[in-house]
């Protein structure tokens, strides 16, 4: 702080920390501390707030654990993050290897500008797009049929419906950090296990891979992490059969009227993302100023 | 060549063709329908080519409602988010070692939150202050992670900047503040446009935390999602392919603009 007052004098220095300090307490901390509060008390009328019945208590969270549904839905939501994650990856990995060790500096740039082109264009109209090619009598369904593959239209609409709008959704979250991280591995050192007789899966997997460990961490991560916090995907691409917490969440503060339970159930949502990430930061021996790169 | 290495080839170009076909068809087919005269957009079949859907955009004043509220909501947000962000980067550049990890944890920790997390969490903070969901709250919520943007973009310029350009002009006389006024916040300058142009478009895009902010506003991501539960039309794709063209020209001019910035800065060195 010091060297802050000495840089900028006292005038300037003491407003770049007034408004630090407005944005970390009051829009990041005191948001979080309130939604604990809301999830840790129970939903009471307005007249016995304050009252006796206003306590702490878990059980709003166990509410979560002892209701079938929800649960199930919770349970189903983390590993369709995973399996989310993980087709992401299996799609952008060949091209991030690609790009970072075989092409040319053109055919880089042209194709990180291809790709950055979906990436502008926001969240709501990709998945609308895959609205419309998904729907029961949309393009999808019409080729399939005339190619003679399915013999009736098809419904894509719920898991598979909301796999193909969210793996395209995060396929750069992926492909970037990865691609950053196989670009700084030494081509000599692929040439190098090729000329020992190493096949071309085994210099991927002993070679290229654990190179690219942070990237791969990164990218894994925030794939999880935004599918799991993802609500327009599986509202529009879904069906009744894949619902998403998010859903169950958003249905408690604006249909159940319960922002108790709803708080409750994204503090669950929050925990859950944040162990996942720094867990999986902490295997990978990534440390939290590379992932914002 | 063996024929191992052939067919991997050939197994690399279909995958090539496939990634691409599946990152541009959705835009293609979604661009295409909207000069569908079907009801329900799509391009199978074709029952024929029109433009009446961009006039009934054009007449749709409930979108125009729309834009308008994101305008506002973006304008606050670059507002909102460039000093903070700014003045976030220079704390964190001027801190010692290990304070600065503590604040930089803090400092991201929105990024690794879930968008509906961030929205709840400032809806139910500012109920206590008696205030409800409305245009205001999206600018509260949105702000809080972008502002993490601003701060990255503005912290990774000044890594780069030279101190004793401060250090000469303190020595020339100037006054702290001039100090900060003629050479670092020239110097940031590029960093702030590029910021303020990601804020902008981070604020359009958003879904997730303004749909639990917005009270009765109606951003325009929010209006879209609403549209197809209500009644889709070929309308929602005119906005579509209108907002594509501008960001593919956004995304373009702002991809020139940060190599010649580049290329001037190699120069510079």
């Amino acid at each position: 702080m010091a060297s802050l007052y000495q840089r900028f004098g006292g005038g300037l220095a003491t407003i770049f920390i007034a408004l630090v300090f407005l944005w970390l307490a009051g829009m990041v901390l005191a948001p979080n501390v309130m939604m604990i509060d809301y999830a840790l008390r129970p939903n009471l009328p307005p007249a016995q707030i304050g009252g006796p019945n206003d306590v702490y208590s878990l059980d709003n969270i166990l509410y979560l654990a002892n209701e079938a549904v929800h649960r199930s839905i919770f349970f189903k939501t983390i590993w369709a993050s995973a399996f989310v994650a993980f087709i992401t990856f299996v799609v952008c990995y060949p091209l991030a290897f690609w790009l970072a060790q075989r092409a040319t500096p053109g055919q880089t740039a042209i194709a990180i500008l291809a790709l950055t082109i979906p990436f502008w264009i926001n969240e709501v109209l990709r998945t609308l797009a895959w609205y419309i090619i998904l729907a029961f009598r949309g393009p999808l369904n019409a080729v399939l049929l005339n190619m003679g593959i399915i013999e009736a239209p098809v419904r894509w609409y719920g898991n598979i419906g909301v796999l193909a709008g969210m793996v395209y959704a995060y396929i750069l979250f992926m492909l970037f950090p990865i691609y950053n991280s196989i670009e700084s591995l030494d081509k000599s050192q692929i040439e190098a296990a090729r000329d020992l007789g190493a096949s071309t899966w085994r210099i991927h997997w002993r070679v290229v891979m654990p190179h690219a460990k942070a990237g791969i961490a990164t990218g894994c991560v925030f794939t999880f992490m935004l599918a799991a916090g993802s609500y327009v995907a599986p509202a529009l691409l879904g069906a009744p059969g894949s619902r998403w917490f998010t859903e169950v969440i958003y249905n408690w503060f604006f249909e159940g009227g319960d922002w108790n339970r709803g708080a409750a159930y994204a503090l669950v949502l929050l925990v859950l993302c944040l162990v996942v990430v720094l867990a999986t930061l902490k295997i990978a021996r990534v440390s939290l100023t590379d992932v914002a790169k | 060549m063996s024929a191992a290495d052939r067919i991997a080839r050939w197994v690399f170009r279909f995958y090539m063709v496939a990634f691409f076909v599946y990152l541009f068809m959705p835009l293609v087919v979604m661009s295409a329908a909207t000069f569908n005269t079907s009801r329900f957009p799509t391009v199978t079949p074709w029952q024929g080519t029109t433009l009446q859907w961009f006039s009934e955009l054009w007449a749709d004043a409930a979108m125009w409602q729309a834009v308008w509220t994101s305008v506002v909501v973006a304008f606050f947000v670059v507002i909102v988010s460039l000093p903070i962000g700014t003045a976030a980067a220079l704390m964190l550049t001027s801190l010692h070692a290990r304070a600065r990890g503590l604040l930089y944890a803090l400092m991201v920790s929105p990024l690794l939150t879930p968008g509906v997390v961030i929205g709840i969490s400032t809806l139910v903070l500012w109920r206590q202050l008696n205030v409800g969901g409305g245009t205001f709250l999206i600018v509260v919520a949105q702000s809080s992670f972008i502002i993490c943007y601003v701060m990255l973009m503005v912290a990774a310029r000044l890594q780069r900047f030279d101190r004793t350009q401060e250090e000469a002009a303190l020595g020339l006389g100037a006054s702290k503040f001039m100090v900060f006024r003629r050479i670092l916040l020239p110097y940031l300058k590029p960093s702030l446009i590029a910021a303020a142009f990601l804020a902008v478009l981070q604020s359009v895009e958003n879904y997730n935390t303004t749909l639990f902010v917005r009270g009765f506003d109606t951003p325009l991501t929010v209006f879209i999602a609403t549209k197809v539960r209500t009644g889709l039309t070929p309308a929602v794709n005119a906005l579509a392919l209108i907002l594509i063209t501008i960001t593919v020209l956004g995304a373009v001019t702002y991809e020139i603009l940060r190599r010649r910035n580049a290329a001037a800065a190699r120069e510079a060195e």
